[in-house]
């Protein structure tokens, strides 16, 4: 027995298991840290004003309620126009495509889209609508972050059609109902949380986007609904507002920094409840 | 929908019906692959927006522009060796912290954590990833950055102060923002994506292979680091290049954080700027026929960068799942 060389591996693999205890207690730290910052000075800005007035010039009392506004009309319409083609290019790869060489490029593309930086889709969206129409506008806004949603909503949704068993497929075709009528009304319908999860990752995927925003949709002091003019959104305006010199401006950041974060949270919570549902 | 058309043609003519099927199928055929198709056009639409975007500052400074460090919005002059290079270093130092623990956290959720704490210690660090990085960024110039400053930074500029090399990369005064806080954020960021693939391939290493080496009277490191970890190579090297991905890209948080110089420093601790954080800071208030097109051919730039890591990940993962479904 040569207990030297057994006590030294003993304890490199007790200092070795320990380090990774310390890993997952580093990566616990620093969500502890940033959640325990947020609530503490989001809750010292919050407050019935952030919900009922507009975004304050320096030195004087406001709220937040044109971001916010400016923020769900956004992520609505982002929504609204991603889903059903996020849905119907998922339907292709997972019931026409495949195993085909078009379905195999178009996947390598969406995945590149999928974790492309979105500051080069607020670039792409500049180029195609904000030079077009001579000004910043919330259509260009909406547009940048459909461009995000659609990817997200491809992936999900493919992977959880190709969940659902072959033998629903085959029982429809057996009772002689066209494909189209099969995927609409058998595999979409088996598929429905988990397509559903995808649409709630990608608007807590948008809902805190920044960077594409900034030279689409801009920002806007004011109340504005008008889609032609530049709008508002809740991470603009945090970005603003945190890099200015000015305290209550910060204040009011980090209460929109504390709204953002629990509505990305409470998403993806959400999202998980529904797939453990499912499973 | 199909289903009603057998009771609206009235007299049941079966030719017509199934007439109708054909021609219905074969437009929703068309309409998913018309909307499959839109994912490469938009693909190709950010590649032909961004080239033009940037063709006035592409012929107006050729390829020098990848290696020349002015940039000079006065007089006109741009070169994007800065931000590339702070770009590169960021993302370098980000993996070096995040690599290893992302693998850390793997290698406790797989084989350390008791199962009842697995769900919610995997959730919990899976949420890390769903932080939108604007609050990365602010939490990072608010509170990381001030702690920084009075505390590690001094620390570092002292013990290195007689090491060479060493001494000049963390040296100057601790301003709290720069390039060493901005690759911290950064690898908080993308600590999820790495241990969450990580930990997924290590549950597919077969359990016959473990206990084949524990059987020989392997410790459960030795286990990890000779078995488990050189099965699951390919799918860890895959899982960082997509965090790297995401690091070479990320936006926000940066831009809060890394003080926007366009200059390389020696230091660490000084300001720096990366790609997309000048990008987002100087977008909006670019004037001049070059200024905009030169951000714009920053991007590009990046778009390139990405594009190469993220599609060898892909290429990387794709050859695993393919090579796991044959078996």
């Amino acid at each position: 027995m040569n207990s030297v060389l057994y006590a030294r591996r003993r304890l490199t693999d007790r200092v070795f298991l320990l380090l990774s205890v310390g890993a997952a207690g580093f990566g616990l730290l620093w969500l502890g840290l940033i959640l325990y910052t947020l609530i503490v000075q989001g809750f010292g800005g919050l407050s019935p004003k952030v919900f009922t007035e507009m975004t304050p010039p320096p030195g004087s009392d406001g709220g937040l309620l044109n971001a916010i506004a400016g923020s769900v009309i956004m992520s609505f319409l982002a929504v609204l126009v991603g889903t059903p083609v996020g849905v119907l290019a998922g339907t292709y790869l997972a019931e026409y495509g495949r195993h085909t060489r078009l379905a195999g490029a178009i996947r390598f593309f969406n995945d590149i889209l999928l974790s492309a930086p979105s500051i080069v889709i607020g670039l792409f969206i500049y180029e195609i609508f904000v030079i077009n129409m001579g000004h910043f506008s919330a259509i260009a806004g909406a547009s940048s972050l459909a461009v995000i949603v659609i990817p997200v909503v491809v992936r999900t949704t493919e992977n959880m059609l190709l969940l659902v068993p072959n033998s629903l497929r085959e029982a429809g075709t057996a009772l002689g109902a066209p494909m189209s009528f099969i995927i609409r009304s058998v595999t979409w319908r088996a598929a429905r949380a988990g397509i559903v999860t995808g649409v709630l990752l990608a608007v807590a995927r948008i809902s805190g986007e920044t960077a594409p925003l900034l030279f689409t949709a801009l920002n806007n002091q004011f109340w504005s609904s008008d889609l032609g003019q530049p709008m508002a959104s809740l991470p603009a305006v945090i970005f603003q507002f945190a890099m200015s010199p000015y305290d209550d401006w910060h204040r009011l950041a980090w209460a929109g920094a504390l709204l953002i974060t629990f509505t990305v949270l409470a998403l993806s919570i959400a999202a998980r409840l529904l797939e453990s549902k499912r499973n | 929908m199909a289903g009603i058309a057998l009771e609206t043609y009235g007299t049941y003519d079966r030719a017509r019906t199934v007439r109708g099927f054909g021609r219905g199928d074969a437009r929703f055929r068309v309409l998913t692959l018309a909307a499959a198709l839109l994912v490469v056009a938009i693909f190709l639409g950010v590649l032909a927006a961004l080239i033009e975007g940037a063709w006035p500052a592409i012929k107006a400074f050729g390829l020098p522009f990848l290696w020349t460090e002015k940039w000079n919005p006065v007089t006109e002059k741009f070169g994007a060796l800065a931000p590339i290079y702070g770009t590169l270093v960021t993302s370098f130092l980000a993996m070096l912290i995040a690599v290893p623990v992302g693998i850390g956290i793997a290698i406790f959720l797989t084989e350390i954590c008791p199962n009842a704490f697995k769900r919610p210690i995997s959730i919990a660090i899976e949420l890390l990833a769903g932080i939108p990085s604007i609050i990365y960024g602010i939490w990072g110039l608010f509170v990381l950055a001030p702690f920084l400053q009075s505390t590690i930074q001094p620390w570092l500029i002292d013990v290195f102060a007689n090491v060479p090399v060493l001494s000049s990369l963390f040296e100057g005064p601790p301003y709290g923002i720069g390039v060493f806080t901005a690759a911290l954020i950064l690898s908080i960021m993308i600590l999820p994506f790495i241990s969450a693939v990580t930990r997924d391939v290590f549950e597919t290493a077969p359990p016959m292979l473990k206990e084949a080496a524990y059987g020989l009277g392997c410790t459960r490191w030795e286990v990890m680091w000779h078995v488990v970890l050189p099965y699951s190579r390919a799918g860890v090297v895959g899982g960082a290049m997509l965090a790297l991905g995401r690091a070479l890209g990320e936006t926000m948080a940066i831009t809060f954080v890394i003080g926007n110089a366009h200059r390389i420093s020696a230091s660490l601790l000084a300001p720096g700027t990366t790609i997309s954080a000048a990008i987002a800071n100087e977008f909006t208030e670019a004037l001049g026929d070059l200024y905009v097109p030169s951000l714009i051919e920053l991007g590009l730039i990046l778009f390139f960068i990405t594009f190469l890591v993220l599609a060898s990940a892909q290429l990387m993962l794709r050859r695993l799942e393919a090579a796991g479904g044959k078996k």
